[in-house]
Formats: structure tokens, sequence, C-alpha cells
């Protein structure tokens, strides 16, 4: 992943002033967690099949070489060509080879999550190709020269009207006008329509990789995955490592729970499996396949106590449902993958010195891991980065120091009660009368948004032991 | 008896409950504190308080400071483990206490949070669904319009959520005014709200116009983190809603000024 410079807060200040998007941001997060719930309410084994899943994850995860070297083995047998890639350059340079062996001047790209970790368009395009995105939501996003916003709806930051106009601006629309939603949509499919059919070579991602068959599996909602895998002569499959499954019908049970904790459906538009190239005798399909396999730290994140963010099945539930992503959109985490499944990873496939805030973004409110349909105890993860971020001392002096000396405090009870009995008769002298502080030293982060209340008369252990004494004295 | 222990009641056969009052009604609203003794004698237990108690290390824990929480953890289960019951007037001490001290502490310490966390419970369950409080008088009706909001501690990890209204039905009277997305985050989220306090700001006002909308004109709830975030946007907006623990309401203590207000 390219590097980063931690901005989240700053990035989330500038997102919560533009009041256009944050009044977008307030639907979708009305209008996303309630298509959920009425796909899971209607759908009764979810709970089952969650488990069912999990264990599959689990166990995919924990045989990973083997089921790795099945699914080789079995794509080869397929006719297709598996590279391994160890890093992001590595899967650019991988993909330029196959391009430059083709003599390619055009590609057309699916939606692939991995491709945007690796920022594979722009370094293609540094070697002269050119990169047309073929998801409607990554066309606009690639037109508007803007990164994704969602790593299943990345356009989600983008009102109808605004995509209108970046089509007036970059389309020749003659005297149409684009006026109904529906509009934007044809002229984004006339557009692309040429793209799939210039290209020499099809890239597309995959939410599963089948060992038993060295099939892969890719769901999407508008088909052009279909097209970017079927129409160019050459087909190169981008996905990471984690994604593989033992078995098809392992594949079939994630993409149930897929499509309805991302989308509320209860299966994708289109569940498309591919198999290799075309065979003799066979009228489409492309000529040459491949697949490139990413690891970028997968294999550390195995070896670590995060290992179980590998289980996620990138629905975009958690961002869905999350009160921080909502509240300050995608672009505020400067990453590929933001909300709470992104506050784990980035900083496993970054550092987390260049991402330590990101797990700061976090109320602990464990709605995330409620809605999480592999199970991932996200608020846990968030947690132990925490505890490293607190270990390698990346956090802000004030505040380790600050908690140091409030847990010191806490474990001398003496102490700690005559310090607090003190301090506490001073607030409330000084704010019984208003009720409450509109600042305080050392309390800015407080009363810059809210009234600081004052307390009550004596903190409860002056008041109780007082009243022991005179009980005792009666 | 132990001399720590301050006896609120004799007769033996009585459920024994050792409160845990929380750092923040210690400090902030010690009304609460006492309005959950009231409770809890109204509920025919005999109530002690473990005079050394001081914070249970949520926010070190939290903050990701594992090794300053384990011995305040380990002090916290040293203080309660005699009694038979804990009560916690606090839906995220109570987690802090059932979920979090088994994952930091290991071997015995850990046998000891689990026995711990097996007896402890935030303060409305233990009434509604252990002591079976029953009202001091027959049929009690009120026209206070009341809203409450649902800590995500409490509703997630304490699986809080009829308890307080059965409570507040059967023992004031009230039918909450629910409030719409009662189970989003108020923005609290104990140093968040100090770390990035413009997201925090957000959040808060989200869940006070979600507030007034009710027309209600008590918001309560279980967590004095959130009550206290909450009523301090309020007051900041002027907003005349009162704010109050659900403790403070159902032992019917609405004497003390509402949290933040002046007398």
């Amino acid at each position: 992943m390219e590097q980063r410079r931690d901005t989240f807060i700053d990035n989330a200040s500038a997102a919560l002033k533009n009041l256009k998007q944050a009044e977008r941001r307030d639907i979708i997060a009305s209008f996303a967690p309630q298509i959920r719930a009425a796909a899971i309410d209607s759908f009764e084994g979810f709970g089952d099949l969650r488990s069912h899943v999990k264990k599959i994850r689990q166990h995919s995860l924990d045989n990973l070489d083997y089921y790795l070297s099945q699914f080789e083995k079995e794509a080869v047998h397929n006719g297709n060509q598996v590279h391994f890639a160890r890093d992001g350059e590595e899967l650019n340079s991988v993909v330029l080879d196959i391009c430059q062996q083709h003599d390619a001047r055009r590609v057309a790209k699916g939606k692939s999550i991995v491709t945007e970790e690796t920022g594979l368009n722009s370094f293609l395009q540094s070697a002269g190709l050119s990169v047309m995105e073929t998801d409607v939501g990554e066309y606009i996003v690639q037109q508007a020269g803007e990164k994704p916003s969602h790593i299943v709806t990345p356009v989600l930051h983008k009102s109808a009207d605004e995509i209108r106009e970046l089509f007036q601006e970059k389309h020749d629309l003659g005297p149409r006008d684009l006026h109904n939603t529906s509009d934007l949509v044809v002229e984004a499919c006339n557009v692309l329509r040429e793209h799939f059919l210039q290209a020499e070579v099809g890239i597309i991602g995959a939410n599963a990789l089948i060992a038993e068959n060295g099939y892969c599996m890719l769901v999407t909602n508008e088909g052009n995955g279909d097209l970017c895998a079927n129409l160019p002569k050459v087909l190169i499959v981008c996905t990471t490592i984690d994604r593989v499954l033992p078995r098809a019908e392992d594949a079939t049970a994630m993409s149930r729970l897929l499509a309805r904790s991302a989308t509320g459906q209860p299966q994708s538009c289109y569940t498309s499996f591919y198999s290799g190239p075309r065979r003799e005798g066979e009228l489409d399909g492309p000529l040459e396949t491949h697949f490139v396999l990413l690891d970028n730290e997968r294999s550390n994140t195995l070896a670590s106590n995060y290992r179980e963010i590998l289980e996620c099945i990138r629905c975009g539930a958690c961002l869905n449902h999350c009160p921080i992503y909502t509240s300050v959109g995608g672009h505020a985490y400067d990453s590929v993958y933001p909300g709470p499944m992104g506050s784990v990873l980035t900083p496993l496939l970054t550092s987390l010195e260049q991402s330590h805030l990101l797990p700061n973004a976090c109320t602990s409110c464990g709605l995330c891991e409620e809605v999480c349909p592999a199970d991932i105890p996200l608020p846990d993860l968030l947690r132990d980065l925490r505890h490293d971020e607190s270990t390698k001392k990346l956090s802000a002096p004030r505040w380790r120091y600050g908690l140091k000396l409030h847990s010191w405090l806490a474990r001398h009870p003496s102490t700690y009660q005559a310090l607090t009995a003190i301090s506490i008769g001073i607030l409330y002298r000084l704010g019984r009368k208003r009720g409450g502080f509109s600042k305080l030293p050392f309390g800015s982060g407080w009363t810059s948004q809210r009234e600081f209340p004052a307390p009550q008369e004596g903190t409860f252990m002056k008041l109780y032991k007082a009243e022991i004494k005179q009980n005792n004295g009666r | 008896m132990n001399e720590q222990y301050h006896d609120h009641s004799h007769p033996a056969q009585r459920m024994r409950v050792s409160l845990f009052v929380t750092c923040l009604a210690d400090l902030f609203r010690p009304s609460v504190a006492f309005a959950s003794i009231k409770l809890l004698e109204q509920a025919d237990c005999e109530v002690t308080v473990p005079l050394q108690q001081t914070c249970c290390g949520q926010p070190a824990y939290s903050s990701g400071d594992y090794d300053a929480t384990v011995p305040l953890a380990q002090q916290v289960i040293g203080l309660l483990e005699a009694a038979d019951y804990v009560v916690v007037p606090s839906g995220s001490c109570a987690g802090m206490i059932c979920h979090h001290y088994p994952k930091i502490l290991q071997g015995e310490w850990r046998d000891r949070a689990l026995k711990l966390a097996a007896k402890t419970f935030e303060l409305t369950a233990f009434l509604n669904d252990i002591a079976h409080i029953e009202p001091q008088h027959k049929k009690p009706s009120s026209t206070l319009s009341v809203t409450y909001h649902d800590s995500c501690a409490g509703l997630r990890e304490m699986h809080i959520k009829e308890q307080p209204r059965q409570l507040l039905r059967q023992l004031c009277g009230i039918e909450v005014n629910e409030l719409e997305k009662s189970e989003v985050c108020c923005g609290f989220g104990g140093t968040f709200c100090a770390k990035m306090p413009e997201i925090s700001g957000k959040m808060v006002n989200d869940k006070l116009d979600n507030a007034l909308a009710t027309g209600a004109k008590v918001l309560t709830g279980g967590d004095l983190g959130c009550l206290l975030n909450i009523a301090g946007r309020a007051q900041r907006q002027g907003e005349e809603i009162e704010v109050r623990h659900i403790a403070e309401l159902l032992s019917g203590d609405l004497d003390t000024p509402p949290i933040g207000e002046g007398p």
C-alpha cells in the first residue's frame, strides 16, 4: 500500500464541515441498516449460516498453505497461470508484464479493491496503458479523479446532481440533459460498452478462490465483471491469498451472507464462477487467463493476534453501521479500507506508526461486531491495536501519562479518595450556580463540544463515610 | 462484619449485594449510588458498599494500557468476590467486570474473574430479573414524559433493553417514549469524546436531536458517561430536557437538580 500520513482527525474535521455530503451520509446511515435488517429478519437461518461460514473461514485460514496449493494445482490444471505476489509492487509488475507480452494498450477493469490497494491503475497508466474502470461507481470515481469512499459502493459520497455535472463536463452529451437518474446509468453504460469491446486485457477481483476446482467466484450487481472476464482476450484475476475456500459450496454459503449484509439482497444480481481460458470448440471467453494472488502482509497478519480480520468478507456492513464512518465518510480514513474493518486492516497493511489514529476512531459501541457476517470481534481488535499503540508509545504523551497517573491513583484508594474529595469539592463550589462549565483547564476536548456538568456536593465516598460515622455515633 | 462494610439491614436470608458505585457516580453523581442502595433495599437486599473501591479500570483498558488495567481488575475482584451478588449502576462498568476482566487476566485470576462475572449485574437487570422488585405503592401512574437512552455496553454486552422499561412501567407508571435510532452510540466512548471531539460532537448532537424529537421532558439511561455527554450537549445548545440516571427516576428521587443543571 502507498505510504500514508495519519491525517484522520483533520480529514474528519473537513468532512464534518461539508454539510451537503453530511446530509447524504445521514440518509445512508438510516437507509443501509434498514435494508440489511429487512433482509436478515426475513431469512431465518442467518445466525446458523454465520457460524457455519465462520468455521469454514477459520479452517481455511488454519490450512491456508494446503488450500492455496490445491487451488494452484487445480487452476493450472484448468489452463490458468497462477502468480504469487509478495507485495503491491510485485502484483503491479506481474500485471504489467502480462499486458506488455500481449502488446495491450487498453485495460478494462471490474471492481477490484485489491488493485486499489496496490495502486495498479496509476502504475499501468504511467507505463502508457489506458485503464478504464467499468463498475459504474468506480468509473465515476475515476472520472472525478477521486478514490472510492466505500468498499462496496465506491461513489456513496456523490449525489446524482454531482454525477450529472461530472458527465456534462467529461462526456460529449450533445443536446441530452441526463435529467433522470436512470439517464445517468444509461450514459455510463454506453460509454463503458465501447471500452469492453476495445480492451485487450480484462482485470477483475474475486470474492472467493475455490480450492477443490480451481475456480474463482465474483459477485457484482452490474454484470461488468462478466464483460471484463469474457470479452478481452486476456483475463487477469487479482485477489489476495486469504480469499481461498475449500469447496464451491463454501463460496456460495458465503455469498448468501455477503449480499444480505452488503445491500440487503438475497443474492447479488450476478454471481459468476470463472474456470479458465476458452477451451477447444468454445465460442467465447478469454484465450489466456492469469491469477495474481497478493500477500502484502496477509501472511504476517495470519501469524499475528489479528488473524481474525482475514475472515472479513468485504460486505461493508461495519461501515454502514459505524456511527463514526457515517459521520465522517470514507475519505477521512485515507485508505482503500475505511470504517471499522479498515481501521484494523490499514495499520496491519501499512504500519501502526502511519495509521495509529484509526484504531482510536472507535467508541467500542459494538455495533460493527453485532452486524459483521463474519463475526469478527472488531472492537477487541481495535482495542488491541490501541494496546500496541500504547506499548510503542505512539499515543499522545499527555494521554499516556494521564491514564497511568489515574490508574496509579485508583490503586491507592486512600490517596484517590482524599484527592477526589478535594477536587470535587472545588468543582462543586465553582459550578453549583450554573450547573456546569463552558471551559475547563485540561478539558478542552470535552468543552469544545459540550458543557462540563458540575458535580454534586461531595463525592459519594465522602458522603457515605460521613453517614456511617453518624450512624455509628448514634 | 467486616469493618470496611456498612450494613444497611440485618435479617438473614436476604440477598447479600455488594454495590460497585462506579467512579463517575462517586465523583459526579452520588445521588445515583444512594438511589441504587434505596432500590436494592426496597427489593429486600442486604447492601454493602466496599469502601476501598475506586474505578474499574476502563479508561486505561479502552486506551489499550492493559498493564495498568490488570492490577486494578485484581483490586476490584478482591473487593467484590465475597458477595453473593455484585450490582453496578452502569452497563459499561458491569460489562468491564463481566466481559473484559476475564480477557486480560490469566490463570487463577481469570478463574476468579469468571466467578465474579457470573454474579455481577447491571442495576436494572438485577432489580428486574433477579430481585424482582415490587412497587411500594399500588398502581403507580405518572404523566412524566420520559425517553430512554440505551447505552452501547449495557445493550450489547449486558443485554439491557427491556429491564429499565419494565421497571419504569412497574415502579413509576411511566411508558418510555422511544427515541429514533435508540441503539446508536451517543458519541461518549470514554476518552474518545476528548480525543476526537468534533466527531463526538456530531454524534451527541444527533442523539440529542432524536431525544428532543420525542417531546420528552426527561431523558434517562443507565450509564452516567452517556448522560453527562448528552446533558452537557443539551446545556450547550440551550435545550430544556432534563437528564437523569434511571436509578434516580426509579427511586423517586427527583429533588436533586438534573445532571448539569443549577439548583
